[in-house]
């Protein structure tokens, strides 16, 4: 017999009963909360008078909707503030093991004040209403998306009706070159496989690249599964996992911390496991990123034109790459360098981590913002990013060069709140959905690495972040 | 959830594939905090061509009258024919609200995104995955033929058109089962709860940290 994936590990250590048709009921570790999806959740156990199975599985924190400056006004749109708040009452009312209201020092973006709270442990099993739950799989838990039926179901008997998915490996090998980054890797890989490449499958990313990835390059990675079809990403936890771990919050302590590090040592696909699907990259292969289109697989390298619909063969393809260019306001075979823009975001659960924010303000030192540019935000990921940032001295390069430097939240990853573009108007974005209307109706988003969107906010348009 | 039996119903044709949930329910509606009225504002930047907010009356908004749902021989529609990919992006699940709320019952495409499939069925909505070629004829008759309908019984798993020619789908026994009886599927959960209390036993002597 074949040995055991790491999915397949991850799967069965948490099977609670299993239907004769494979209908499992899979038993939660940690449900993640924030304020969209979860009020509907809440009413549902309130008519049924059900409470949370064990409410100290929870982390909860508004992310969507809180603003992103002026703080001290408070939430202007009424209808925000009604959400923000249900969420304050639902957890004074049901409980959890952290919640961080609106304005607390450690709020921010449910996926990343997680991790950095140590509540994200290899083994796990996480879930959160919000897709971008695959980002908890770098830390070698099965982490998935849910939807609001889920959410409530998860709070009141701590398990999940699921079915097993299948199991795909993405391995990149080899060596990033300099100004590559875990962005490009996921936007290459989505690139190559297509936005429902991963459908029906749980993704394990494993090689060369990935192994010397930090926690916030496979975070970033695990991140932009989804955006693949998969559901959930995972990466086998390494010495980098523990050693990211060690010392937070709510990670094992003491004796727990020995246990935990020699069962973490267990989670990994055995030599013989077998895959449903194996993708190979060749990481050399791979340089810097930028989405021309309105789905994250119209991507291209920096050096490359925007495509051009006469030379599709395929009649579907054509009609989406002509629906996208025109939406997009893009004319075909453009060189993608010469694509100017109005706006720089460099935030979101993709990219908002300290490393991100490193990276962006390394090629912004010393620089100024191009006077084209209307707007170029830094919002980082939670209040921890922003004081280490801040420590570091990495908001006043930023300010220096022209970026506003903003408070914690999701922001105008999809600009639930005032941050916002406005029709027409172009982005360069770390975030990961370039859908129409994302980042505010009419918007143009291209996705790119924290590193291109400073180097394209300097330059008024992309550049090739290797030449700069 | 609500029960689903059979269905015979106007099929409205959305010729497009990778249909995000973004399309689907733009984010300014998902500030809401019910589980109802999300029906007018589906596919609200394709369907009206000024920018719709939560709360607005829709019955006065300006309507694009080139989109699909728009055009009158579509209107009472219950069947959504769908392309590759349906209901990828977010796992919001105002999109499957939005699309119940306006009536639809049924949506049938090539495949769809895994959060959105497994919510369809949490709000008695019947995704059905056909063939590229089946949904294809499907797509050419709709549009050839106004009034164009499809009956489709999920007891038997079967699809039929106007013209009598049927195909089946896939469906698990138990999601059929608990869709057929419109049963409530945290109630089933909980008749295992002994079983989950057990589990739970096992899992913090085999990982105690995850229970500190
Ligand atoms: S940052 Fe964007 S993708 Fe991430 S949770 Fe917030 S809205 Fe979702």
């Amino acid at each position: 017999m074949a040995g055991k994936t790491l999915y397949d590990k991850l799967w069965e250590s948490h099977v609670v009963h299993e239907e004769a048709d494979g209908t499992s009921l899979i038993y939660i570790d940690r449900h993640l909360v924030h304020e969209v999806t979860s009020p509907q959740a809440f009413e549902g156990l309130r008519l049924a008078g059900r409470k949370p199975w064990r409410n100290n599985t929870i982390v909860a924190n508004p992310d969507h909707n809180t603003p992103t400056k002026d703080w001290d006004k408070g939430i202007e749109d009424p209808v925000s503030r009604l959400q923000v708040e249900t969420l304050d009452n639902n957890i004074k009312e049901f409980g959890a093991l952290v919640y961080f209201p609106f304005k607390n020092k450690d709020q921010g973006i449910i996926h990343v004040i997680g991790p950095e709270n140590g509540t994200t442990l290899p083994g796990m099993t996480v879930v959160c209403g919000d897709s971008h739950t695959s980002t908890h799989g770098a830390f070698g838990a099965l982490a998935h998306g849910i939807g609001t039926s889920e959410v409530e179901h998860v709070l009141a008997t701590q398990t999940l009706v699921a079915k097993k998915s299948k199991r795909m490996l993405v391995r990149v090998d080899g060596q990033l070159g300099t100004g590559v980054t875990a962005k490009d890797v996921a936007l290459a890989i989505i690139g190559k496989i297509g936005t429902a490449g991963g459908t029906g499958y749980a993704i394990e990313f494993g090689g060369e690249v990935i192994r010397a990835l930090t926690m916030e390059g496979r975070m970033t990675l695990c991140n932009m599964a989804i955006e693949a079809g998969a559901r959930a990403g995972i990466v086998a936890p390494d010495e980098k996992t523990a050693a990211y771990l060690e010392g937070r919050l709510h990670a094992p302590k003491g004796e727990y911390w020995a246990k935990a590090l020699a069962y973490w040592n267990t989670l990994k696909s055995d030599e013989d496991a077998e895959f449903d699907s194996v993708v190979v990259l060749n990481g050399a292969e791979i340089a810097p990123q930028v989405t021309w289109g309105t789905s994250p697989e119209q991507v291209l390298p920096i050096g490359a034109t925007v495509p051009d619909p006469a030379k599709e063969t395929d009649a579907t393809k054509r009609t989406s790459i002509e629906n996208a260019l025109k939406y997009m306001g893009l004319t075909a075979n453009t060189p993608i360098e010469q694509i100017q823009l109005d706006k720089i975001f460099i935030g979101s659960c993709t990219n908002s981590r300290i490393e991100d924010l490193r990276a962006a303000a390394k090629v912004a030192q010393g620089k100024k913002v191009a006077s084209s540019i209307k707007l170029a935000m830094v919002v980082p990921g939670s209040g921890q990013v922003k004081r280490q940032a801040e420590a570091e001295g990495l908001d006043k390069i930023f300010i220096e060069a022209g970026f506003e430097w903003r408070e914690p939240g999701c922001s105008m990853c999809l600009a639930m709140n005032a941050d916002r573009l406005s029709p027409g108007e172009r982005c360069a974005s770390t975030s990961n959905r370039n859908f129409e209307g994302r980042q505010g109706p009419g918007g143009r988003t291209h996705l790119v690495s924290p590193e291109m969107a400073a180097a394209a906010a300097i330059a008024g348009h992309f550049v090739d972040v290797r030449t700069v | 959830m609500k029960a689903f039996t059979t269905l015979n119903g106007l099929v409205c044709p959305l010729d497009r594939a990778n249909v995000d949930t973004d399309a689907i329910i733009p984010k300014q509606f998902l500030k809401s905090i019910k589980r109802s009225g999300f029906g007018p504002y589906l596919f609200d930047e394709w369907r009206y061509t000024n920018y719709g907010e939560p709360g607005m009356d829709c019955s006065t908004r300006p309507l694009n009258k080139d989109f699909v749902l728009n055009l009158p021989r579509y209107q009472g529609a219950q069947v959504l024919l769908a392309r590759d990919n349906f209901g990828c992006g977010s796992s919001r699940e105002h999109a499957p609200w939005a699309i119940e709320d306006q009536g639809f019952r049924v949506i049938i495409a090539p495949s769809f995104a895994d959060i959105f499939f497994s919510n369809c069925y949490k709000n008695g909505i019947l995704p059905i995955v056909a063939s590229s070629a089946q949904v294809d004829a499907l797509f050419k008759e709709c549009e050839a033929q106004e009034g164009y309908r499809l009956q489709v019984d999920l007891a038997s798993q079967t699809v039929t058109t106007p013209s009598g020619h049927s195909f089946t789908f896939d469906i698990t026994p138990t999601r059929k089962h608990n869709l057929l009886n419109g049963l409530d599927e945290i109630g089933l959960t909980l008749q295992h709860a002994d079983k989950i209390k057990a589990f739970e036993q096992k899992h913090q002597l085999a990982q105690p940290w995850l229970f500190a």
